[in-house]
Formats: C-alpha cells, structure tokens, sequence
C-alpha cells in the first residue's frame, strides 16, 4: 500500500514572489518618475520647437501663464476666453491681488506666454502690449525643446 | 503588505503624467512710454522684418535693407548676425539690441526661428552660445 505524505492536501498556491517583485519595480519606477511640479501645460497648445529652448535655471516666482491656441482663444487660469478684453480684464484682476497680497513689483513677475506654433505672432504681441499696459515687463516665451536644428541650414 | 502595495501602484499610475521638455526665450519689453524715455544706445539697433503670406507662411526675411533669399532664411539671419557680433564661441553682446518687425498673421513658429537664429546656437558638442540678448518685438502699428 501507498503511503501519501501527510502534508499534501490536494491544495495548490500559486508563487506570488515574481508578481510582488514586479509590482515593486513598478512602484519604484513611478517613484522615480513622479513629477509634482505645477508646470501648466495645456494640450490645446503645441508649442513651436526651437533647439535653444531651455528650462529655465531657477523656478519663476508667481508667474502669469497665457496660453494662446491658433484658433486665436486665450487660455488664463483655466477659462478659455475668445476676447483679448476678457483676457485684459482677467489680468486686471490678476494685478490687483498680486498688489494686494504680495510685495513684488509687477515689473518683476514674469508673464510666460505659451502660444500655438500656428499662432498669429500679431495675437502675441497683443497680450504682451496688454501686459505692458498693465506694467508687465518680463516675459518668457515658451518653446519646445528640440534636438533638430529648427532654423534650416547645416 | 501586499493591499497596501497595490493601493500605492494605483496612486502613482494615477498621478503620473507626461511633462514634455520646455523651455523659455526671456525677454524684457517695458512700455513704449518708458522704453522711449531711456537714453538712445551707441549700437545701432539691428531689424529683423518677416513678411507673411496671406496663409501666414513666411513670404520673406530682411535684416536691415538686406533681403534674406534661399533655402534657409533664418540659416542665413544666423550667419549674418554671428558674423556681425563676431562672437567666437564666447559670450553673447548685450548691449547690441535686435527689434523684430513681423506681420500681424505670420504663424508663430517663424517668430521662434528668427529668435532662435538671433540669440544663439548650439556647437557640435550640444553646448549652447550666446550672440544677441536683446531681443524685442517692434510695437504693434495702431488700428486703422
């Protein structure tokens, strides 16, 4: 007669340690890539590609972000706006809290604007001289980096 | 252990998400009322035109009187200007001012490009040179 170990009850565990393994390089690759930046990006934008386009050194402090389609709408702190009079009010609004609560000068905060390549640059230069009138004066012109020469040429 | 692993997997799939490389061209343009008050600079200022097509395409490129024909304009605007900074690999000019005048519907991309030909380049080994700092938009002409 056969005798059966005593230990084997018929029940089979499958080995969970490959999936835990894997489960943790997961965990730590999301670690490493996790970006917790308030970086304003708007898909509606495909920002025009330039091999210069740099980040900038240092953080800006408290930046104006504008975003301009090329279907000519404005894009501030998340309202889609089809008139530069709105986009003008809006940033009225804007300086009067930064003077308000802060003590920087609006000279001193920087506006990034992050205009559609097929933009019109006639749109740009409408917000930045909006921007002016309201005594902006920096301004950062955001571009995508690329890692072809844009300009033509060898 | 392995709930609470899971739960933190599910957390930063959640959270994740794709930050393109970006990068900024910095430029300071006060008011016209104050620009025209600061005292006139010895450099001549230098203007970069880009006229447009009806479609907003670049029709063509004029440094100064010079008008910029080819393949590549903004090749050419690079060469014209690094040969008048005459930079040789070393810090860009910042007193030399380049104003650029371009039309009310060219596309924007081109607006890039002329400044990207303007401000710099970047060597074989991917390091990046400075040629002109001062870049600014001329004025928007008043509404008819």
């Amino acid at each position: 007669m056969r005798i059966r170990p005593k230990g084997d009850t018929g029940i089979v565990e499958g080995d969970l340690t490959p999936m835990i393994d894997m489960t943790f390089q997961l965990i730590a690759f999301f670690m490493l890539v996790i970006n917790f930046s308030d970086a304003e990006q708007d898909q509606r934008v495909r920002l025009p590609a330039s091999e210069l386009a740099k980040p900038p050194a240092a953080p800006y402090e408290q930046p104006l972000t504008i975003h301009l389609t090329k279907n000519d709408h404005f894009i501030y702190a998340g309202q889609e706006l089809t008139e530069l009079a709105r986009l003008k009010s809006e940033l009225l609004k804007e300086t009067q809290i930064l003077l308000r609560h802060t003590s920087k000068k609006l000279d001193e905060v920087t506006v990034i604007i992050r205009a559609d390549q097929d933009a019109k640059v006639g749109l740009v230069q409408e917000i930045m001289q909006a921007c002016q009138e309201l005594k902006f004066e920096k301004f950062a012109l955001r571009g995508k980096q690329s890692e072809i020469r844009t300009i033509g040429g060898s | 252990m392995i709930d609470i692993v899971f739960q933190l997997l599910v957390f930063f799939v959640f959270t994740f998400k794709i930050v393109l490389p970006e990068g900024d061209f910095n430029i300071r343009m006060p008011s016209a009322s104050v620009s025209r008050t600061s005292l006139p600079s010895e450099i001549p200022l230098l203007r970069v035109r880009l006229r447009a097509t009806p479609t907003g395409e670049l029709a063509r490129v004029q440094l100064g009187d010079v008008t910029l024909d080819g393949e590549a304009p903004f090749a050419q605007l690079h060469g014209k200007i690094r040969g008048m900074i005459g930079d040789a690999a070393g810090p860009g000019s910042t007193e030399q001012e380049v104003e650029i005048e371009a039309d009310y519907n060219l596309k924007y991309q081109y607006a890039m490009n002329a400044i990207t030909a303007i401000t710099g380049y970047l060597d074989d080994n991917g390091e990046q040179h400075k040629l002109v700092e001062r870049v600014r938009f001329s004025p928007l002409p008043d509404a008819p």
